[in-house]
């Protein structure tokens, strides 16, 4: 389109392009079959409906969950505003606790959301990660106290790609009756995630994180032992009275198809993204010597490399390279230049935090794309270091 | 033939909404990445921002971007933290927005009671949220709106208007009207469902629902809906030439609203004494409930509603109906018709049929049972 052909594209993380076989389902609901899925009276409302709850089967079948226990929502953003707050502000209400507890490398949207929460009387604990970025659910254990209400940790870490220890988190909460919440906007469809297996209670997923459009997401919220919540909004009480409003009916048809790819393909994609990125590391090794692969390399969603070159400065790297997307730090606060709070929280400092980039692999990625960015990476990091030496020199 | 009559509750996508949002969702950034496909996707935004604001008055730095018209609604009655008035016909998402509003009665056309809304202020003694919608989703009746904006100011309240239904279908000006917040929903002019905005006068500055990540200046956190916005800015574009649209469905539901009571002589035009939406007819027909009356358009290929459709699930007697005095078997017995750009005088034809036929039956029906007896 309006990019140059020869851009690449390696920034999944922050959002993915939409899969053509979603467009080809998702097309035909804005303007053929395009009712209102509430206007249950007619004909046209009921199909919009049929087509909500087709999508609501396919988004619980990826998780492991019963189609009733999925709340469609505007994105990830909401599920966990939706989640966090309406747990807290139901505990709060009905004087069931008030203790909170999330990990330091959450997203942004998570953090606030439990800050949000102390305005209103809840108090919150935040663990810390070891150097490859993961919460000790020994932490957890110790950290709940009788007034513990909420556990949120995230999957997958949207900078690093880890893999939290969800299973025996969720062991941990299950057993001491405290609800565990996921944010699993970086995880669904990109490793395995069961509700059950992992006893976990609510869980966020995003969009246009797994090849469907911006705009839509889902929360699982348990049925049973039953997960309690106030909702984030009210009026027509859709979705179980969670979540009012009219339901953009193409963009759930959207997520629904996009669910199911992603769990018909999710074992050879992983296969394929875990070459692509071995590639890489190889590349940048054979071309730049020294690299450090930040966070842990095995507990890692394949379509993430977080990697760091000594001396360089990420934000130049990137602004020599107009041509390839990639990124320091996650998407919503990447416009900004402190350094990543996630990647300090491992334990780097400014300095290796500042010279970080976040490459993201996906399912249109090339080994071809995937060379000749490890190439132009090379070569601006070469014409980096010989202007700092020649600067030097003078 | 099937025959859509339900334009309240959704609208079709338009064929430039549909093209808007095929560019938008073929280029894979996101608005907040610095690289140049995040900035690809900024310039969308941006484009719809102005088409957004240039629609109701307000300038691009004015619309904060939604989920839809009910996030948009919470947004503005919770976000201040105010003394809440609302008016008795306003959509749910306005109406339990808080738990602690005040109803500001309306008269038996559905138009705001402006003495009692004086009366309500007079006795307020915190700062006051006024909401009071454009025009009844119901009903289609037009409120007044500059006067309840100006009566409010006087007492230093804060107007609020859910202009969801008017846009698109009326001119809707912020400056003219006095507000301080509007609403607006994109799939009830033409746009895609799930975006909304929320236009704000500079200045005022809601607490925020959604909280993480910067977007919408930190007054709505979350990756923009890029391909909803891009067509509902498109959608903004075509509303704004709606004059002509207009006088063509206000003369087709004008003419179809005079056959229907030729026919039944004692069925009842909701609002029709006063000012109302052009598209939209709230038709009474005694004994026979509005669900009846849907069930069997619906099955005849008809589609038009009882109530809103977000409650449409539940067999609830209008309140809207209510708050206009009417009692609930009269509020029961309605259906709301509501035509589109596309809606032809043939398919006007077909539902005249279809309800002739009901109201038919429903005066031959008491003396067949008693034939039968």
């Amino acid at each position: 389109m309006s990019a140059a052909p020869t851009a690449i594209y390696l920034d999944h993380q922050a959002t993915t392009p939409v899969d053509p076989r979603v467009l080809d389902v998702m097309m035909p609901w804005f303007s053929e079959t395009f009712g209102n899925a509430h206007s249950e009276q007619h004909v046209w409302g009921r199909q919009a409906a049929a087509a909500v709850e087709g999508a609501r089967e396919q988004v619980a079948a990826l998780i492991g969950a019963e189609a009733r226990e999925i709340v469609f929502t505007s994105g990830a953003t909401e599920s966990n505003n939706l989640a966090i707050k309406g747990a807290a502000r139901f505990a709060l209400r009905h004087g069931r606790g008030k203790h909170i507890i999330t990990v330091a490398t959450e997203h942004k949207c998570v953090l606030e959301s439990c800050a949000a929460m102390t305005e209103e009387g809840a108090e919150v604990t935040v663990l810390e990660v070891d150097s490859d970025g993961f919460v000790d659910p020994e932490a957890i254990a110790d950290a709940i106290r009788e007034d513990t209400i909420l556990v949120s940790v995230m999957a997958v870490n949207n900078e690093i790609g880890i893999i939290q220890p969800l299973a025996d988190i969720g062991a941990i909460c299950r057993g001491k009756g405290v609800l565990l919440h996921t944010d699993a906007a970086q995880a669904a469809g990109k490793t395995d995630m069961d509700v059950n297996a992992m006893a976990i209670d609510l869980l966020s997923i995003s969009g246009h994180k797994m090849y469907a459009p911006k705009g839509i997401g889902a929360l699982y919220v348990r049925r049973r032992p039953r997960a309690r919540l106030l909702a984030a909004f009210s009026g027509g009480g859709q979705e179980r009275g969670f979540r009012s409003g009219t339901l953009p009916v193409p963009l759930t048809v959207a997520l629904g198809e996009a669910a199911s790819i992603a769990q018909g393909e999710l074992a050879p994609e992983r296969q394929r993204l875990v070459s692509l990125r071995e590639a890489m590391i190889t590349r940048l090794r054979d071309n730049l010597g020294e690299i450090t692969v930040n966070g842990s390399l095995n507990q890692r969603v394949p379509g993430n490399l977080n990697v760091g070159f000594a001396g360089v400065d990420a934000e130049a790297l990137m602004a020599e390279l107009p041509e390839l997307a990639i990124s320091t730090g996650s998407a919503c606060t990447s416009a900004s230049v402190e350094p990543s709070y996630v990647l300090k929280a491992l334990g780097l400092d400014d300095a290796a935090a500042g010279s970080s980039v976040r490459i993201g692999f996906g399912r249109f990625t090339t080994r071809a794309e995937v060379d000749a960015a490890a190439d132009m990476i090379t070569e601006a990091i070469v014409n980096h270091r010989s202007g700092n030496s020649a600067r030097a020199a003078e | 033939m099937d025959v859509y009559l339900d334009h309240n509750a959704t609208t079709p996508v338009l064929p430039e909404v549909v093209g808007a949002m095929s560019v938008a969702l073929s280029q894979p950034g996101n608005a907040s990445s610095v690289h140049r496909y995040g900035r690809l996707v900024r310039r969308t935004i941006d484009d719809a921002r102005e088409a957004v604001a240039r629609l109701v008055g307000a300038s691009a730095g004015d619309v904060v971007f939604t989920s839809g018209g009910t996030e948009a609604n919470n947004m503005a009655l919770r976000g201040l933290g105010t003394r809440t008035m609302v008016s008795a016909v306003e959509h749910e998402s306005v109406l339990s927005a808080r738990e602690d509003v005040s109803l500001i009665p309306v008269d038996r056309n559905g138009c705001v009671d402006l003495d009692q809304l004086k009366i309500l202020l007079t006795d307020s003694q915190l700062q006051t949220l006024v909401s009071v919608m454009f025009a009844n989703n119901e009903t289609g009746v037009i409120q007044p709106v500059s006067e309840v904006a100006a009566l409010a100011h006087e007492y230093g309240a804060l107007v609020h208007c859910d202009a969801i239904q008017a846009a698109g279908k009326l001119p809707v000006d912020m400056d003219a009207l006095g507000v301080d917040m509007l609403t607006l929903s994109a799939h009830k002019l033409g746009g895609p469902q799930g975006v909304g905005a929320l236009i704000l006068r500079a200045g005022l500055d809601p607490e925020p629902l959604l909280r993480g990540g910067g977007q919408e200046r930190r007054r709505r956190a979350g990756t923009e809906n890029v391909p909803g916005i891009a067509g509902f800015g498109a959608a903004a574009i075509a509303a704004l030439d709606t004059g002509r649209a207009n006088g063509d469905i206000g003369s087709l539901r004008d003419a179809m609203e005079q056959r229907l009571l030729d026919i039944a002589p004692d069925a009842v035009i909701h609002g029709g004494d006063v000012a109302r939406l052009a598209n939209t007819s709230c038709i009474g027909l005694s004994g026979v409930t509005g669900e009846m009356q849907v069930m069997t358009l619906d099955l005849a290929g008809v589609a038009v509603s009882a109530g809103s459709a977000c409650s449409s699930g539940k067999v609830m007697p209008s309140h809207v109906l209510q708050a206009m005095g009417q009692d609930s078997d009269s509020a029961k017995c309605a259906i709301r018709v509501s035509l589109g750009r596309t809606t032809t005088p043939a398919e006007i034809d077909r539902f005249v049929d279809v309800w002739a036929e009901m109201a038919r039956r429903r005066q031959s029906e008491p003396e067949a049972r008693r034939s039968v007896a």
